[in-house]
């Protein structure tokens, strides 16, 4: 039973021993760093198969009773998302080290792992206040990565990004000081039960401090009004740090999904419907400014960071739904619109490493292997727009069929269709002008030729593609894993009683 | 004494947030670190205002007892606002020193410098 805390062990340890004993040796670092990300998908993956009989495992930090001590609670939603975050992880650590990033700064492997400790740790955690330390540990590395290898205008993107977070922090404390003051409880399964027992004329406070969490979740995932922080952050980050952040604005998703229903969901008593009643017309203006900032962005990195907007908009309609169907659709397309935004980062990292111009979206002369490079675009961006064949398609088919039989139908079916359309033109926009008409633009004799993308090089970017057509091939048993994690979240009962339960049991 | 920490939270928070909307990273430093308080003030509140009792819970339960929670809870937001300050000088201090000045927006001169960094 203490698998259930080694994901969290695992790298928080590995991350000073790299960065006191193997700081000076690059290749040391690597193996040690490639070793944590290794054993991480290994447990991931023991866990997932753990969850999958549908238990709901509780591991009792110190053997305190649960109210009262910390919880850490693996269910399905948990394993399947610490699952993405190893896949991801190790991609992206792949594609780091193919491509000497880590070789521009200092400490980039223990940094990422305490970044990998961070997420791991917000996904597994069952009580508010543990969500908010993890969150910062999250959030303190992510300080350090994003500003890796440095440079001026990073550097203030970085300074920008800090401030953001930290004010979102504050709030995230009286966020929870609101709740305790009022519930007496910051154990998420104890909350539930509490929130459900308030009385009509003290429901209030307990609204105000729901709110606030959920404007602060909707901060890390980046949703209208308080998405204006990550084109500037994302596009700035060095591009491998960037598609790792890919799953950071999940986590932000996540924990409005894993709190908001289980405390705050139509079962809480006075505070019911609440969060439906917000996160809708959030999710429809989030969708709405991703899909203008990718048609009017003019850099290929901004268009990137304002598609990964646009999709939180989608997957948010569906998670505000709040039914179990829509949350299924919501889990699958999490999983494709994560592996899309790692895939389009990746990409950006190799190819504008390789043209002389800058990330601007303007006509210059083509790469040797333009095709190539056309045919890595063309693959990652039809699974972030949403274009069949790729899963991206059947997510948000998901998400349409989903929401099709509920009361904001008009609303969510006008934002998904136009949203996407006005994505797919900004793509096919900075497709045809980077690869289509790029080929008019005569060669500079003078320039010297960029070195072509090796194997090991192009391979991580591959991978991300390869398990982008794997999640559409198996939609099926992906889909399933996903509406049985949905089904879980959704009774309550289950999580409530394992954690709650007598000292001794479970 | 309700009425003394709430309008305590209140002023810090008001200059926490005047601070921070100046959009220069020295008064937002100071701005965060007094939202910090605030918070720290707070959530110290939330388990209710109790004058000379200890922490503990006598074995007869008949002396008032303060709630021990929200003091760890403090003790925790305490260390890890102090580490994210001292994050946060280093950062604008490399930006500041890289930049030569300590504006925190990007404006439209970084914009077209972006590129080629």
């Amino acid at each position: 039973m203490h698998w259930i805390i080694a994901p969290v062990i695992l790298p928080a340890m590995l991350a000073p021993i790299i960065a006191y004993v193997m700081r000076h040796d690059i290749t040391l670092a690597r193996v040690g760093s490639f070793a944590g990300v290794l054993g991480l998908l290994g447990i991931a993956i023991g866990l997932f198969v753990m969850a999958s009989s549908g238990e709901t495992f509780v591991y009792r930090l110190g053997d305190w009773p649960a109210p009262f001590g910390i919880v850490l609670v693996l269910d399905r939603l948990s394993a399947l998302m610490v699952l993405l975050t190893a896949i991801l992880a190790l991609v992206v650590l792949y594609h780091v080290v193919a491509t000497d990033w880590d070789k521009r700064g200092r400490h980039f492997h223990a940094l990422y792992q305490f970044q990998l400790m961070g997420i791991v740790g917000a996904f597994l955690t069952g009580d508010a206040f543990n969500l908010f330390v993890f969150f910062e540990v999250l959030l303190i590395a992510s300080y350090g990565l994003m500003i890796h290898a440095g440079g001026k205008i990073r550097l203030k993107a970085g300074l920008q990004y800090v401030v953001m977070n930290l004010a979102g922090s504050t709030l995230f404390l009286f966020a929870l000081g609101t709740l305790y003051a009022s519930t007496g409880t910051l154990n998420i399964a104890d909350m539930a039960v509490k929130i459900a027992q308030v009385p009509v004329e003290d429901a209030a406070i307990v609204r105000v401090a729901g709110i606030l969490l959920l404007f602060v979740f909707a901060v890390k995932a980046a949703l209208f009004p308080v998405q204006f922080w990550l084109p500037a952050t994302y596009s700035n980050a060095p591009a491998p740090v960037a598609a790792l952040f890919a799953i950071m604005t999940k986590v932000g998703a996540y924990a409005i999904l894993r709190i908001h229903t289980i405390a705050f969901g139509p079962e809480a008593g006075a505070i019911g419907d609440m969060v439906t009643a917000w996160l809708i017309p959030m999710a429809a203006l989030t969708l709405a400014v991703g899909a203008i900032g990718v048609f009017g962005a003019k850099r290929l990195e901004h268009l990137i960071a304002y598609a990964v907007i646009g999709s939180m908009g989608t997957m948010m309609l569906a998670v505000a739904a709040m039914t179990p169907a829509a949350a299924s659709a919501a889990i699958y397309y999490m999983l494709n619109s994560t592996l899309a935004a790692a895939a389009l980062f990746l990409f950006a990292d190799i190819y504008l490493s390789r043209r002389g111009e800058d990330g601007r979206l303007i006509l210059a002369a083509p790469l040797a292997q333009n095709g190539l490079f056309a045919a890595a675009f063309f693959a990652a961006g039809i699974a972030m727009v949403g274009m069949p064949p790729l899963s991206g398609f059947l997510g948000k088919l998901l998400i349409l069929e989903a929401l099709a039989d509920g009361p904001h139908i008009t609303l969510a079916f006008s934002a998904i269709l136009i949203g996407s359309l006005v994505m797919i033109l900004g793509f096919v926009r900075a497709g045809s002008i980077l690869f289509w008409k790029s080929v008019t633009v005569a060669p500079d004799p003078d320039a010297e030729a960029a070195p072509p993308v090796t194997l090991s090089q192009g391979a991580g970017m591959g991978a991300l593609v390869a398990l982008l057509v794997g999640l559409t091939l198996f939609a099926g048993p992906v889909y399933d894993a996903g509406a049985a994690a949905a089904d879980q979240l959704f009774f309550p009962q289950g999580y409530i009683e394992a954690v709650l339960a007598p000292h001794g049991e479970g | 004494m309700e009425f003394l920490v709430a309008s305590a939270v209140g002023i810090l928070t008001a200059g926490g947030v005047y601070l921070i909307l100046r959009l220069r990273a020295f008064p937002v430093i100071l701005g965060l670190a007094l939202l910090s308080y605030a918070v720290n003030l707070f959530l110290f509140s939330t388990g209710r205002l109790v004058v000379n009792a200890a922490p503990i819970l006598n074995p007869y339960g008949d002396q008032p007892y303060t709630d021990p929670l929200p003091q760890a809870l403090v003790l925790t937001a305490i260390v890890i606002s102090f580490g994210m300050t001292a994050v946060l000088v280093m950062i604008s201090l490399g930006s500041f020193f890289e930049n030569e000045s300590d504006e925190i927006n990007l404006d439209a001169e970084d914009a077209a410098e972006e590129g080629t960094k």
